[in-house]
């Protein structure tokens, strides 16, 4: 069954904006994807409504079968609890730790202290920050921040990632290891989908690219079977 | 510390069970660490935190002062009600006897303390007796006096209606020819009283709206500043009540210590007062005594206070938290 089904979606926005236009595709559960394209391709706008920030105007979006439009306003929390997400400015909260952070998802879904702990230190371990979670996220650097995010995203254990340009400000080196972490979390069953505009850091991985242009689906690229080197070209650029 | 693997089993990359037991209990705990999490934010910023306290402190105990003293004026009228009286003057043909039974049967009326007849005759006597003109008494050919029933009321702070009422029902009696009550200003002070408690109900209603407003302006820009944390906790799938807690308590603690701090400044002002007012008392040589907050008007003063706060937080939250969405 697919994770998630667009089935000729379009958004608009009061104004007249059309950030996206009969777009259909889907994601496979346990499938990893990247969805590039420049930036106002429409990439945020998607992310955004697999998690009900925005809904469609237009068309239907499925998330684990079930219609979104179908979600009542009380339901909305509960969908967005199955669903990991990880932003390009981390959206961490500052005035308290690290630990705190990351153990939030889990505050809002009712978890006991003992399990909540256990949860939260094995999901900062996954992403190699375990001795940072006393610390303030202000005190760390911008690849811990967003891990420490990562380990927000995923403390729920989300069988669906959602990840808005989670390298933007990192170096190559730090971006490849982000992404290993995707990787690591895809090995063991979960879906993710990646909005990125690197193409260099999309290019160097076997993964499948959805790409966006003006709204609009440009090109949706398989992985090439047991390939380790991607061809970039493969990709139309616009 | 044991390490456990996040997503353990491969294909199981699902929700974890939570039973009934253990979200009860998480939400019980979540409860005391935003209540906690609250007051230490509201303490964290002490003068601004206090600033507020006061003014709803003032809020709070302007009409319970008006309240308090009004008590008070009651208490001491309450000994006047005993020296208000009704004179009960019957038609000029009543048989003595006719008016000694009316007069038995007043007395068992509600809210009578006391009927007692006086006879044409006596009160005859009686005048002569005050007025020394016992020449000119005896020189009349009828006696002119009619029978009176004195009827001393049991009003024990029933207000005027309940006197107007007794007035009404005794002048409809038979063999009564008119009901004349004898201290006007009983009623009038009566009537202020009244006045005076419409008024502390006015201005109750007036301040607690104005603490409303003080709360819901404090959790508009508590709201404000916590902006990024509300759309973080929404998009991590929290609840509107999860996002609203917070809010609700910091409404509670502001009203809680307002209401605190009210109590604290009537205790103070009562005690301030106490000195100069048994003074007056001992000069006047009356039992009044000055009574302050009672248990339960503390106790009404400090839940006012905290209902108040958590209301206007609710208002407030309600009208500004549906604007900031993800």
């Amino acid at each position: 069954m697919a994770h998630v089904h667009f089935d000729n979606v379009s958004k608009s926005y009061a104004g007249g904006h059309q950030a996206l236009s009969e777009l259909s595709f889907e994601i496979n559960q346990g499938e990893i994807a990247f969805l590039t394209g420049h930036s106002g391709a429409g990439k945020s706008t998607l992310l955004k409504l697999i998690m009900l920030m925005e809904k469609a105007s237009q068309g239907q979006v499925l998330v684990d079968g079930v219609n979104l439009a179908h979600l009542s306003d009380g339901q909305i929390p509960y969908h967005r609890r199955r669903v990991g997400v990880v932003f390009q400015n981390h959206q961490l909260l500052f005035d308290r730790s690290v630990f705190e952070n990351v153990a939030l998802p889990l505050r809002i879904s009712g978890y006991s202290s003992r399990d909540l702990e256990r949860r939260v230190r094995a999901s900062l371990d996954k992403v190699g920050l375990l001795r940072f979670e006393k610390k303030s996220p202000i005190e760390l650097s911008g690849g811990e921040q967003q891990r420490v995010g990562i380990a927000r995203a995923v403390v729920n254990k989300p069988s669906l990632i959602l990840a808005d340009e989670p390298t933007g400000n990192l170096d190559p080196k730090l971006s490849r290891e982000i992404m290993n972490l995707f990787e690591q979390f895809n090995d063991v069953g979960v879906s993710v989908l990646i909005a990125s505009h690197d193409v260099n850091l999309i290019a160097g991985l076997n993964h499948r690219v959805i790409a966006l242009k003006g709204g609009r689906l440009l090109g949706d690229r398989a992985a090439t079977v047991g390939g380790t080197d991607a061809q970039p070209g493969g990709l139309e650029r616009g | 510390m044991a390490k456990q693997p996040l997503y353990s089993r491969v294909s199981g990359a699902r929700h974890s069970k939570i039973t009934t037991q253990s979200r009860w209990a998480a939400y019980v705990q979540h409860h005391k660490l935003t209540a906690m999490e609250s007051l230490q934010r509201l303490l964290k910023s002490p003068a601004s935190s206090a600033m507020t306290w006061v003014v709803l402190a003032i809020a709070l105990a302007l009409p319970m002062t008006l309240y308090v003293s009004l008590e008070n004026v009651k208490q001491l009228s309450r000994s006047w009600d005993q020296s208000s009286q009704l004179s009960v003057y019957l038609k000029t043909e009543t048989l003595p006897r006719f008016g000694q039974a009316l007069s038995d049967e007043i007395q068992q009326l509600p809210h009578v303390r006391l009927a007692q007849y006086t006879s044409p005759e006596q009160a005859l006597s009686e005048f002569s007796a005050a007025t020394g003109l016992s020449d000119v008494v005896h020189g009349l050919e009828d006696n002119p006096l009619p029978g009176v029933i004195s009827v001393i009321p049991n009003l024990d702070g029933m207000g005027s209606d309940a006197l107007q009422a007794l007035e009404q029902t005794l002048s409809q009696l038979r063999h009564v020819e008119s009901v004349q009550l004898d201290l006007l200003w009983v009623k009038r002070l009566f009537q202020f009283m009244e006045l005076g408690q419409r008024l502390v109900w006015a201005l109750a209603a007036l301040l607690g709206l104005a603490v409303l407003l003080i709360i819901g302006n404090t959790i508009r820009l508590s709201i404000e500043s916590r902006r990024d944390e509300i759309l973080v906790v929404k998009l991590v799938g929290g609840t509107d009540a999860f996002v609203r807690r917070p809010f609700l308590y910091t409404g509670i603690w502001f009203g809680l210590g307002g209401g605190l701090i009210a109590y604290a400044l009537l205790s103070a002002g009562l005690y301030w007062l106490s000195g100069p007012v048994e003074n007056l008392i001992v000069l006047y040589g009356s039992d009044f005594v000055l009574q302050g907050l009672s248990f339960g008007d503390s106790l009404i003063l400090i839940l006012d206070g905290v209902l108040l706060g958590w209301f206007g937080a609710w208002l407030a939250v309600a009208r500004h938290l549906a604007k900031i969405k993800p």
